[in-house]
């Protein structure tokens, strides 16, 4: 029997999907309305699953109290009512898909002190998901 | 493989509080859910069974069945209750979501007779769940991440 706990968060945030080695052209034919030089934004909703015993005392594989500051100010300060382009550092060398901004969500939340991060999963819309595994960093 | 999910609601109370601690400890550690008149979280716990589908009914198993047992063997027990004090299975664990996905998995496991119980879900809100499934569970000290 293994025990997971997921908490979910919500960001809102505006990208443009524009790859710097493809041409104009070819950008448009590939990202379509995302490459609107404009950009556009999304409500994200970001689920953080987390693994690990748990606590007798407690009763919990993490406190709350623990995780909500650490996304928060590993994740959420950094990327809510922002420009993932403009203002996340990683953004301005790689396209900020939801594949991307899921990889790198889990890669600043993998060191989380209390328990162990198993997966972080991206709804960009309630039509799209996306998520990563631990298996991806090993 | 087929999964097959079933979902039901509950609502019950409950409050945080280890004996063990002291009353600063308890309010340090557990916060708001420490409060000693407890509250309360609508509940959704979905149950899933995987397995092959019987060639002469086209089902992993019968809905009807699984419906029966979770009416049995948690919404009998835990719906409009105390955790805290009504729930044998609970008697002395913090009734967090991980230790009732816990206890619900192990009332469940031995009475899945067609297919396998794959997952127990629940929800304490729509942004806290706890999952429980068939893995190997990490031994203390296993939960850092190297």
């Amino acid at each position: 029997m293994k025990l997971s706990l997921t908490r979910r968060y919500d960001f809102a945030a505006s990208h443009r999907l524009h790859a710097p080695l493809l041409s104009d052209a070819e950008n448009q034919r590939v990202y379509g309305k995302c490459n609107n030089p404009y950009g556009h934004g999304h409500n994200y909703a970001l689920e953080v699953t987390v693994t690990g015993p748990v606590d007798p005392a407690t009763g919990m594989i993490t406190n709350l109290g623990d995780l909500d500051p650490f996304v928060e100010r590993e994740v959420l300060s950094a990327f809510d009512q922002k420009n993932l382009n403009e203002e996340v550092a990683e953004f301005r060398a790689q396209v900020p898909t939801t594949e991307n901004v899921c990889r790198e969500i889990f890669r600043r939340l993998q060191n989380f002190p209390a328990a162990q991060l198993e997966r972080v999963r991206i709804e960009e819309t309630s039509k799209n998901s996306f998520e990563v595994g631990a298996e991806e960093f090993l | 493989m087929i999964r097959i999910t079933r979902k039901v609601e509950f609502s019950a109370s409950h409050f945080y509080h280890n004996p063990n601690f002291s009353a600063e400890e308890n309010r340090r550690v557990f916060g708001k859910c420490n409060n000693p008149h407890g509250h309360g979280h609508n509940y959704t716990l979905e149950v899933t069974i995987a397995g092959e589908p019987d060639p002469a009914t086209g089902m992993v198993l019968d809905l009807k069945e699984l419906k029966e047992l979770l009416e049995r063997e948690v919404m009998d027990r835990m719906d409009h209750r105390h955790l805290n004090y009504e729930v044998p299975e609970l008697a002395g664990k913090i009734p967090t979501c991980e230790n009732i996905a816990a206890v619900i998995w192990q009332l469940l496991q031995p009475k899945i007779t067609r297919g396998k119980l794959d997952r127990v879900r629940l929800y304490e809100s729509p942004n806290l769940f706890a999952d429980c499934t068939a893995g190997s569970a990490l031994t203390n000290g296993g939960g850092k991440r190297a």
